[in-house]
């Protein structure tokens, strides 16, 4: 494998794990635009483990990871009072607070960043995407996933049916800034560096567009809009900038033409075995549906 | 404990700023009843289901359903408490499916972090997926479980709304109009329905417009108006009394007065 396919690869790997951050949340109707706040926490927090304290991979990753998910945890308590934009720009304004306080820090290098000693490679990267695809998929299955589908669709009658809408709430924004802290960790480990100044916030923008665009409906969205995101620029990295302007012009005509996201419920519905084998069994009966 | 009420209402007052929509109201449901709220529309018929269930703070008095005091308990615990209700304008989830939504309204009876993360949405042949798909088909509802609800029929629509709210296994169910919008034949089903599902010892509480389910399905009928409670008794009597009449039709002798010019 070619550096340049694998070093695509693996930022399509973190981002994936990135894009599944913000949609957990997002599936239970919050939408984090601070993003790379959680991403940077959890870059920095195994950078300073591995290259100050030394310790192994397999303690910096799931420690930054759990730093990343309690900040998180904290956080969602007063992020969670405000609703709709107020709560875009108060995760937004987390995002910049953390960019601008690691880039004012001594301790953590500063505007210089910082040297992550132990380096991670692509095959860890693809199997932390895919168990990350896999967990986020067993969850949505799950009696919470129906809960935090029902928090987003309507809140007012989820607290009438008993649920505890805040708790929901809260344990969502809490895996996703654990997923978040998660991609931040494997960055640090694969690309060997940090510095404040990548977490900024055109990346909390482009990983909500990722799943915005992909559609939050079903968990296949982030997958199909981060893979076409993350991929798309690089296939057409010979037209030089004017990529950016066709990726503006895509992001615009989707809100246009499809505000829902790429992929919806009824698409997955129509193309699921269960329903072609329904479908085939009714056109075969007496009565169409 | 002399008297059996399912719920009993205390001098229930609420204001929404210099509109009194709850009027010291006292009524109590007794258990095992059906009873229909009804009244003009503005009355207050819905606002009494929503301080009922919580969703907005009492100004004065008690509300207890079953001996238990309801006013301070937080919305999401009244329903373990046996309250359950359905909405005037259905507010079934518009993404989930039917039988989704059914087994939303089972969230009271799951009890643990083990059940609360197991992919049921993967085990078809779940305990709680055969009671929710049990339940749909014996209030006669036979729609593909899988499908979205917002390309269902009114109706139907309607009609999950009341399975979803039985699932909670409620000692009194509010309903808020539900066969507004039916056919004939849908609304005698339904009444027929509501009928079976009283047998077990519910206690039914509903608003409706529809005079002839009121007095199909209700024995005992309260009657409001300007969130002032104006009649209290069996529905048989109901449209006899003068001030019921008055609050729908207007006084008679407004209309003698010749006020409305000659057609």
């Amino acid at each position: 494998m070619s550096g340049y396919l694998s070093g695509v690869l693996a930022i399509l790997c973190i981002n994936l794990i990135f894009a599944y951050g913000i949609f957990v949340p997002a599936a239970a109707g919050q939408i984090n635009l601070g993003g790379a706040g959680f991403q940077a926490i959890g870059a920095y927090g195994t950078a300073w483990l591995s290259s100050v304290a030394m310790w192994p991979v397999w303690i910096t990753i799931p420690a930054s990871m759990l730093v990343a998910g309690l900040i998180g945890f904290l956080l969602s308590f007063p992020v969670l009072r405000t609703r709709g934009v107020y709560m875009v720009l108060a995760t937004f304004a987390f995002g910049e607070v953390v960019a601008g306080f690691l880039l004012r820090t001594e301790f953590f290098g500063g505007a210089i960043g910082m040297v992550v000693p132990a380096h991670v490679g692509l095959p860890v990267l693809a199997c932390c995407a895919v168990s990350v695809i896999l967990l986020t998929f067993y969850l949505m299955a799950t009696r919470f996933g129906l809960l935090m589908r029902s928090v987003n669709d309507d809140e007012a009658v989820a607290v009438l049916m008993g649920v505890n809408v805040r708790a929901i709430q809260v344990a969502a924004f809490t895996i996703g800034g654990a997923l978040a802290g998660l991609s931040g960790a494997l960055y640090a480990h694969n690309f060997s560096f940090v510095e404040a100044q990548y977490f900024n916030s055109f990346l909390s923008i482009y990983v909500l567009l990722f799943v915005l665009i992909g559609g939050v409906q079903t968990v296949w969205g982030p997958l199909v809009g981060t893979s076409i995101f993350t991929l798309l620029p690089e296939v057409m990295r010979i037209g030089g900038s004017w990529r950016y302007v066709v990726f503006g012009a895509v992001i615009v005509l989707m809100m246009m033409l499809r505000p829902q996201g790429l992929v919806t419920r009824a698409m997955i519905e129509r193309v699921s075995p269960r329903r072609l084998r329904l479908r085939r069994a009714v056109v075969g009966g007496s009565h169409g549906r | 404990m002399a008297d059996k009420a399912a719920l009993a209402l205390k001098g229930v007052t609420k204001r929404f700023g210099g509109l009194t929509v709850a009027d010291a109201l006292s009524f109590e449901v007794p258990a095992g009843s059906r009873m229909a709220l009804i009244g003009p529309n503005g009355a207050g018929k819905t606002t009494v289901f929503n301080l009922i269930s919580g969703v907005f703070p009492l100004d004065s008095g008690t509300i207890m359903l079953d001996g238990t005091p309801l006013e301070n308990m937080p919305p999401r615990l009244r329903v373990g408490a046996g309250l359950a209700r359905s909405f005037q304008n259905i507010r079934l989830m518009p993404h989930l499916s039917v039988v989704e939504n059914v087994m939303l309204g089972q969230h009271v009876l799951v009890k643990g972090f083990a059940s609360l993360l197991s992919p049921l949405a993967w085990q078809r042949g779940s305990r709680w997926r055969q009671f929710a798909e049990a339940s749909l088909r014996d209030a006669g509802i036979d729609v593909d479980p899988d499908s979205e609800v917002s390309i269902l029929p009114y109706g139907v629509r309607k009609r999950i709304e009341v399975v979803r709210a039985l699932m909670s296994r409620p000692r009194l169910l509010m309903l808020d109009e539900p066969a507004a919008g039916l056919n004939p034949r849908e609304t005698a089903e339904l009444s027929a329905f509501l009928k079976s599902i009283a047998q077990n010892g519910l206690t039914l509480l509903v608003v409706e417009h529809d005079m002839s389910f009121v007095h199909d399905l209700c024995d005992l009928t309260v009657v409001l108006n300007f969130g002032r409670m104006i009649y209290d008794g069996p529905t048989r009597a109901v449209q006899d009394n003068e001030e019921v009449r008055a609050a729908y039709l207007g006084r008679r002798r407004v209309l003698t007065r010749g006020t409305y010019p000659a057609a």
